[in-house]
């Protein structure tokens, strides 16, 4: 425990020395950091290597439960990508928030905070303290989204994501106070058998998937997302999307092992919220000029994948198939880990593109993969990691909930998970587009503005974080063996006596399988070689393009137009707004053609709604004259209804 | 232990020989089924052979564009496609490795190649390529539910996760109530087979004009001999997939060796099937193709469904 409590002291006060030193306040600051991340994951590997569960309890029964933190093998597994994210990010910072952007102290101050934060609520184990490192945390992210406070968009993204915290916020302390009239204590633990199936059940259920799924990003609950991640500095967007989300996911898996027998229908839920927003997500990820909202759209794809294994697993519990149960449940928390080692990866990739060029829009870009090669070969990591392909991180995890939903299916027990392997195989696919239409557009043909083609490689300090990513999400892809063992550990306090995933999946022959892969890359890579030594380097030559040699940059493919044919057939879920424009006559004026495509739930229904509302509520006006007397008298007739009310 | 090493062996030795001599003679016939129901005599089966035997001697030619993701395409293609091959029986003869799950690497190993193709198009920031990209992607994005539909019917049918017991389910034909679905997952995945090899009616390799192509006008750019990687990925690419298409057609011989043949001769079958397809039908309109893959995807859903009954 004493390494976990320092790991959380240091992170929560690693911005406070910067904050009065004149030079090198950055480094000082990512150098606690750096020191609190390896002493907390030195207590999360001890966890997850099987040695004692550190906890810390109050000596006496006071505030309704003896157990304050308990560094339990979940929070263990939680832990490892906070702690990772946030040592990549301080570094990367170092470089990439400097003082020119504003504010670069009380950046690094709200980092370390919210990096606490997340620290502390990974290991909660007392209802209040649960709550209490969740406002921290909501306040901290809240704090770093209006870093760029002088930008209407930064305000109006923070502003959305404040009243969607709260929101989600109130539904938990609901939740909390009806498991409290259940349980008889604050101490968050295993529920009665029963519980789940009950009216009161159901209505904790729901309250707690509101509150997680707001934050989480789940497809209806989504909103705050995109422009939140847009709008924040790029390290802290690759905090949020990485481990912010995901405690919204550490909030069910605890909802899942505190209930010992949930009813069929909640995995159904879970199932069908995650087909939603993993099809979506990608959907309406496609649609996206914004780099970043990009990105963002794609968290919630892979909030979609974590949720459709939780739900297979949550199936396999109600049904009793402890190995349906073990492999959702493994690859959804699998997924935890590799998306935000991916995710957090592009995030700091995309930050880059951004920091080069000032601006996120895809349109505008090309050419980056020649002025930032590092940078370049960092996103395409990331974006064949995301896209599921092996032989990295990405796939392993995918493949763990395919072989649950396989395996539900194939033995006339839950036929209904074929929807699973269709969602999967469409998100699948549909990934791989956007991820070769971000990275074409971005880093591949050539620059299409000024801005692009002056581009510059990102410093050393913003390079190491990415390759470090990138190194993690390689080796889980290529030695998944390595990981195994920690996740069963994880995965334990989910199920009963859950067989180890590493006995359901074949890993080692994805180990031998992606070495071939490599090796057979190799000597390809050789042959092609070896023939261009043979010979004269030839002249530099432009691409040929059937002759339409020196084709214009504007000519190329634009991300919008790669994405026309996906969004066109999609028109009928993303509305896509299109200007096009009206060619008339033999000599046409120029014009302009826009296509864009807005948020499906902020963008249409819930601003014209409160725009609506707001229009209502100067009604009220009506009754707002100023004058005190008047305000008495409603306050005398308000009581006088009570009053009635109580009696009668 | 001797009287098990022979069939091995053999068995090796059909693999190396399906695997990496033969998929050149496959478009070689198929040209030639079509030379000769057009009437004309056509370039020898051989031809593709004698095309990569020069292409290799050849000089590569770079656009001053491109970085080693121009590469990566036709590398990455070949190599993922090699260890596809590792997974797929060929006929009723074992594959190398078979174990749970491998269907869905299979796949996944085929989109790493498309993946790859896509980005070595675009890194040339040619528009034709990057038209060719664009839809590649799109179509493959239906073609992938189509897939993976059939999978999962197979999987329902045969209890089994991995592509062998899938695959060689030769019993299923014998069962009368399966031959339905197995019909429709042939047919769903027949769509499939001629979409991801950029056949006639969805993709045509063979017309002048780039407006209209989808894989080729993908590799314009490429000479030398990663051309040469990128003709041998297509025609093993035919050989992979066509496997999925053959195997569960297939009898069930009594010898090892017997096996083989049977799946080379339902190869060439599969070749003259494609010809006789490619020579009657025209290519669809552009905007006509998702249909034709939706179809792709409803035959193996209905397949599906019709095994929970």
């Amino acid at each position: 425990m004493r390494l976990y409590l320092l790991s959380l002291l240091l992170a929560a006060c690693s911005g406070i020395p910067g904050l009065f030193l004149r030079r090198r306040g950055a480094e000082v600051s990512a150098g606690l950091m750096t020191v609190s991340a390896l002493l907390g994951l030195g207590a999360a590997v001890g966890v997850l290597a099987g040695g004692p569960v550190p906890s810390l309890r109050l000596p006496a029964l006071a505030l309704g439960s003896p157990s304050l933190l308990v560094l339990d093998a979940v929070a263990a597994w939680f832990l490892i990508p906070v702690l990772l994210l946030a040592a990549c990010g301080a570094w990367y910072g170092v470089r990439y928030w400097e003082e020119a952007h504003g504010h670069p102290r009380w950046v690094r101050l709200v980092f370390g905070g919210l990096t606490a934060a997340l620290v502390l609520l990974v290991a909660a184990a007392h209802t209040w303290l649960f709550l209490l490192a969740w406002e921290a945390m909501a306040i901290g992210a809240f704090l770093l989204v209006l870093t760029e406070d002088r930008l209407a968009e930064a305000r109006r993204a923070a502003w959305i994501y404040l009243v969607s915290t709260h929101t989600g916020t109130l539904c938990l302390f609901g939740a909390f106070a009806l498991l409290a009239g259940v349980a008889g204590t604050w101490d968050l633990g295993a529920l009665p058998r029963g519980f789940a199936a009950s009216r009161l059940g159901t209505q904790t259920f729901l309250l707690f998937m509101v509150g997680f799924g707001l934050k989480a990003g789940v497809m209806p609950l989504h909103i705050w997302l995109p422009p939140a991640h847009a709008a924040a500095p790029s390290h802290v967007s690759s905090l949020m999307s990485g481990v912010l989300i995901k405690m919204g996911i550490l909030g069910m898996v605890r909802l899942i092992t505190w209930i010992p027998d949930p009813p069929l229908w909640w995995g159904a839920l879970f199932l069908g919220l995650g087909g939603v927003s993993g099809i979506l997500g990608v959907a309406f990820a496609l649609g996206q000029h914004d780099l970043k909202r990009l990105l963002a759209y794609h968290s919630i794809e892979n909030i979609g994948i974590i949720l459709l294994g939780l739900g297979l697993g949550l199936v396999g519990k109600s049904t009793g198939q402890p190995a349906l149960e073990a492999l959702g449940f493994a690859g959804a928390l699998l997924h935890v880990l590799n998306h935000s080692l991916f995710k957090g990866l592009l995030f700091l990739a995309g930050g880059a593109v951004v920091h080069a060029t000032g601006t996120r829009n895809l349109e505008q870009l090309g050419g980056l993969a020649k002025a930032m090669p590092w940078t370049s070969g960092a996103f395409l990591a990331g974006s064949w990691a995301i896209c599921g392909l092996p032989p990295l991180n990405g796939f392993v995890s995918e493949w763990f909930i395919y072989l649950g939903a396989f395996r539900a299916m194939a033995g006339a027990r839950w036929p209904w998970s074929v929807g699973v392997l269709a969602a999967l195989a469409l998100i699948g696919a549909l990934a791989l587009a956007c991820f070769a239409k971000a990275y074409g557009t971005v880093f591949l043909g050539t620059p299409r503005t000024a801005a692009a083609a002056a581009a510059h490689e990102a410093p050393r300090a913003m390079l190491l974080p990415m390759g470090v990513l990138a190194g993690a999400c390689g080796l889980i892809g290529v030695f998944p063996m390595a990981v195994a063992p920690a996740l069963d550990r994880a995965i334990a306090g989910l199920g009963e006596a859950l067989p180890a995933s590493s006995r359901l999946a074949h890993l080692p022959l994805v180990t031998v399988l992606a070495l071939t892969l490599a090796l057979l890359a190799l000597g390809l890579t050789r042959w092609v070689w070896a023939g261009r030594r043979s010979e004269p380097v030839p002249p530099e030559l432009p691409t040929w393009d059937c002759g339409y040699a020196e084709a214009l940059p504007r000519a190329q493919y634009t991300a919008s137009s790669f994405a026309e044919g996906l969004v066109t057939g999609a028109r009928w879920v993303l509305f896509p707004k299109v200007q096009g424009p009206q060619v008339q006559g033999p000599f046409p004026e120029p014009t302009r053609f826009e296509s864009h495509v807005p948020d499906p739930v902020l963008d249409r229904a819930l601003e014209p709604a409160f725009r609506l509302g707001a229009r209502g509520l100067v009604l009220l006006h009506f009754f707002q004259t100023g004058q005190l007397p008047v305000y008495l008298l409603y306050v005398l007739l308000t009581l006088l209804f009570l009053l009635i009310w109580m009696v009668v | 232990m001797s009287q098990a090493l022979l069939p091995t062996l053999l068995n090796l030795l059909l693999r190396a020989f399906v695997v990496l001599l033969l998929p050149p003679l496959i478009p070689g016939l198929i040209t030639k089924i079509k030379a000769w129901m057009a009437g004309r005599s056509g370039p020898p089966v051989l031809q593709l052979y004698y095309d990569l035997a020069k292409l290799a001697q050849k000089q590569a030619v770079f656009s001053r564009t491109t970085t080693w993701v121009f590469l990566a395409g036709p590398v990455g293609t070949v190599a993922a496609l090699l260890v596809a091959s590792l997974l797929i029986p060929l006929g009723h003869t074992a594959p190398l490795l078979a174990f749970e799950g491998d269907v869905i690497l299979f796949a996944y190993l085929l989109g790493l190649g498309r993946f790859l193709t896509v980005l070595s198009a675009l890194d040339t920031g040619s528009a034709f390529e990057g038209m060719g990209a664009a839809r590649e992607v799109s179509f493959s994005a239906l073609a992938e539910p189509a897939l993976f539909f059939g999978f999962a019917a197979l999987a329902r049918a045969t209890g089994s996760l991995s592509l062998t017991p899938m695959l060689q389910s030769h019993g299923m034909w014998t069962a009368g109530h399966l031959s339905g679905p197995l019909m429709l997952i042939l047919a769903g995945w027949g769509i499939v087979f001629l979409a991801e090899n950029s056949r006639i009616p969805v993709d045509d390799p063979n017309t002048h004009l780039e407006l209209t192509m989808i894989h080729e006008v993908m590799v314009l750019d490429h000479s030398g001999r990663p051309l040469a990687l990128i003709l041998y990925g297509a025609s093993l690419k035919l050989v992979v997939l066509g496997a999925l298409l053959v195997d569960p057609l297939l009898p069930v011989l009594s010898k090892g060796w017997l096996n083989g043949l049977a799946f080379l001769g339902g190869l060439g079958l599969l070749a003259v099937v494609v010809g006789v397809v490619e020579s009657t039908t025209a290519r669809f309109r552009m905007n006509k193709v998702p249909q034709f893959l939706v179809a792709g995807v409803l035959a193996s859903a209905f397949a599906f469904l019709l095994l929970l009954v």
